[in-house]
Formats: C-alpha cells, sequence, structure tokens
C-alpha cells in the first residue's frame, strides 16, 4: 500500500514533464516525464503509472510502468511483474518480476570481485552432468527456486 | 530500501498468476552442446527471442555476458503489423516495418542466439526473413540453437516459455497461446538455415528437434 512520505519527491499521475529532471533526493514518478532523469546517489521507482521516454541513471531503479530509454542503476535495477521497458539495462544487480516485459540488452557491471567465483561454479557444473549451477542474483519473489 | 518497503507494503511482492503456471524441467542435449560455445571469455553478447525469462538473464549474466533480450513473437503478433493482404478480406504481415522495428542490430554483434522454437510459430512471411536477419547479426563461428516441433507433436502443440535451469536442463513452461503454424522436416531446416556452416540435429523429448547451429 502507498503510503506519502515527506522526504521522498512525488510526482503524480497527471503531472507531465518535458525537459531535463534531476535532484538529490528520492523520487517516486507516477506521471509522464519525456527527457532525462538523474538522481546521482538517490533511489528512483516508476510507479505503475509511470510513463517515462528519457534515460535514467539513479542509485536504485525500481519499474513497474512503462518506459522507452537507458537504465542505469549504479546499485541495482528492479522490473516489477507490471514493467515494459523498451532500452538497455546497465548495472550491479537486477532483479525482474515474472510477467515483466523487457526489450533490450542487460550489462551487469559489478564494483567487485564476486562474479568471478560464480563464473568458474558455473563452468566446473558445465563439465559434470548433474551439478546445478549456483544463482548468483537475488530470485524475485514468485519465481520458483533453482534448487 | 526501507523507503521501497514503505511505499509497497514491505516484504517480497507475492507471486502473479503467470509465474505460478508450472515448470517442468526436461534435460536438453542441444542446450547442453550450446552452452559449450559460450563457456569461453566473459562479455559475449548473447540474444534470447523468448519471453522475458529471468532465469535466462540471471544465467547469461552470471557467465559474465551481456544479455539482449527481444520476445519476437510477442512484437510478431502485435497488431500494428497486420496490413491488408493481396486477396480481398486477407490479413498479412508487414514484413519490412517488422524488419525496420525488430532485431535491429548492427551486423555480426552477437556470439551466440537462443532461438528456441520461434520458427515454429512465426507468421509464415516472417520466417526466412527472421531467419535471414538471424545469420547477419550473428558472429562467424557463432552459435545458435533452435528448437522444431516434429509431426507427431500435433497442430495443438502448446507453446512453452524455456526457461534455463542450469547447463543441461531447461524448464518449460505454458506460456501465451501462440498457435503452432507449422512442422518443419530435417531437409526444410536444412534449408532455411542453409547460410550457416553447421547444423546439429539432437532428439529432444516431447517431439521436439533441437538443432544446434553455426555460423
Amino acid at each position: 500500500m502507498e503510503t506519502y512520505r515527506a522526504d521522498v519527491a512525488h510526482i503524480g499521475k497527471s503531472v507531465i514533464i518535458k525537459g531535463e529532471l534531476s535532484g538529490s533526493e528520492d523520487l517516486y514518478l507516477d506521471g509522464e516525464v519525456e527527457g532525462n532523469i538523474d538522481l546521482h546517489n538517490h533511489n528512483l521507482v516508476i510507479g505503475p503509472n509511470g510513463r517515462v521516454r528519457a534515460n535514467v541513471h539513479a542509485k536504485d531503479v525500481v519499474i513497474h510502468g512503462k518506459v522507452d530509454g537507458k537504465i542505469t542503476g549504479v546499485d541495482k535495477v528492479e522490473l516489477k511483474k507490471s514493467a515494459v521497458l523498451n532500452g538497455d539495462i546497465t548495472t550491479q544487480r537486477i532483479v525482474i518480476e515474472d510477467g515483466a516485459f523487457f526489450k533490450g540488452a542487460i550489462d551487469i557491471r559489478k564494483a567487485d570481485a564476486k562474479a568471478e567465483p560464480v563464473r568458474a561454479a558455473v563452468q566446473a557444473a558445465a563439465a559434470t552432468p548433474t551439478v546445478n549451477a549456483p544463482a548468483p542474483f537475488t530470485i524475485p519473489s514468485g519465481i520458483p527456486e533453482k534448487k | 530500501m526501507g523507503f521501497f518497503r514503505n511505499i509497497f507494503g514491505g516484504g517480497a511482492e507475492s507471486a502473479s498468476s503467470k509465474s505460478e503456471v508450472e515448470r517442468v524441467p526436461r534435460r536438453s542435449t542441444g542446450f547442453n552442446q550450446f552452452t559449450r560455445t559460450i563457456l569461453r571469455p566473459d562479455g559475449q553478447k548473447i540474444l534470447d527471442l523468448g519471453p522475458t525469462s529471468p532465469s535466462n538473464i540471471t544465467y547469461l549474466t552470471g557467465l559474465g555476458h551481456k544479455a539482449y533480450n527481444e520476445d519476437v513473437l510477442a512484437e510478431a503478433n502485435e497488431s500494428r503489423l497486420i496490413i491488408p493482404g493481396p486477396e480481398e478480406g486477407s490479413k498479412t504481415v508487414d514484413v519490412e516495418r517488422f524488419l525496420a522495428e525488430d532485431l535491429c542490430y548492427d551486423p555480426e554483434t552477437f556470439d551466440a542466439v537462443l532461438m528456441w522454437d520461434v520458427c515454429d510459430y512465426l507468421p509464415e512471411p516472417l520466417v526466412k526473413p527472421v531467419v535471414d536477419r538471424i545469420y547477419q547479426i550473428t558472429k562467424p563461428r557463432g552459435a545458435v540453437l533452435a528448437f522444431f516441433h516434429t509431426r507427431e507433436a500435433g497442430v495443438e502443440a502448446p507453446y512453452h516459455r524455456y526457461h534455463i535451469k542450469d547447463d543441461n536442463i531447461l524448464e518449460l513452461q505454458q506460456g501465451p497461446h501462440f498457435k503452432l503454424q507449422r512442422t518443419f522436416q530435417n531437409r526444410h531446416i536444412e534449408g532455411l538455415f542453409h547460410d550457416f556452416n553447421s547444423i546439429k540435429f539432437f532428439l529432444g523429448k516431447e517431439n521436439i528437434r533441437e538443432v544446434l547451429l553455426l555460423r
């Protein structure tokens, strides 16, 4: 259930913005934005009514609505089941709920060396017929466990 | 992340009815062979032509690759692509518009492509153009994995999404209702992909032929 918080900027579903959108606080966006969105080290949530035609740069990006544009989530990008994204994603961690529509490329750029042991494990599993590869990223809720 | 929990009621989202559709595991020799071709250094570009699958994206990015996703069947069945056909009252697919808006990548972009059983369900006018486009955007020596129903599967063979469980096992999940358009014989498959350098057939379960191609 959505609750209003004074420390989060809120753009309602009737609001239409054309141009550059930047800020230094978290943003909940449920309206229309065309242009560019840059929140630096803050988080962005695009609500179910959100319609964004812009490149997005934020710390964490959670998408419920429709986006056409490149998404850069410095830490994480999350596509909820109602999300429709046409554009590339660059992030450290991706979470996709089943039902989300995505057309584009996903480029995982980890800040540390955690990816190396995981890749080694997956490659070792390929040589052994019955070993299951470990899942390196968070499994969104509703997705069956890969065990 | 407390901000997000407060907005959306806390905790994990509950499963949608779509994600509750059962997934049936199936061992796949073709996919296993495909994975061997992509276990090279990371950073490869892999194109998945099925519906968005978190499992597939997790698997491919877990190998250190860049995962691309384009749901070709969903795109091909969009109403915007339906145009009047040559005969009065008939309809067809706008192939030109499809190729202008979909699968638009530079030549020789991808190291590997997961076609799944797209060719069995595509509208007829799109089959050859899509295969030709896949050839163009695949790198030399790149791999393409494609599945084809055998005649025994029957015209009512349901459409399944393919989720990667590991390098040997796929999970099939009944997906959107797409009608099986055709079944190919081996020689037709060879003709369709004649530009590719090599083609290997593997017999899978549930009346599926698995085909691994190298450009």
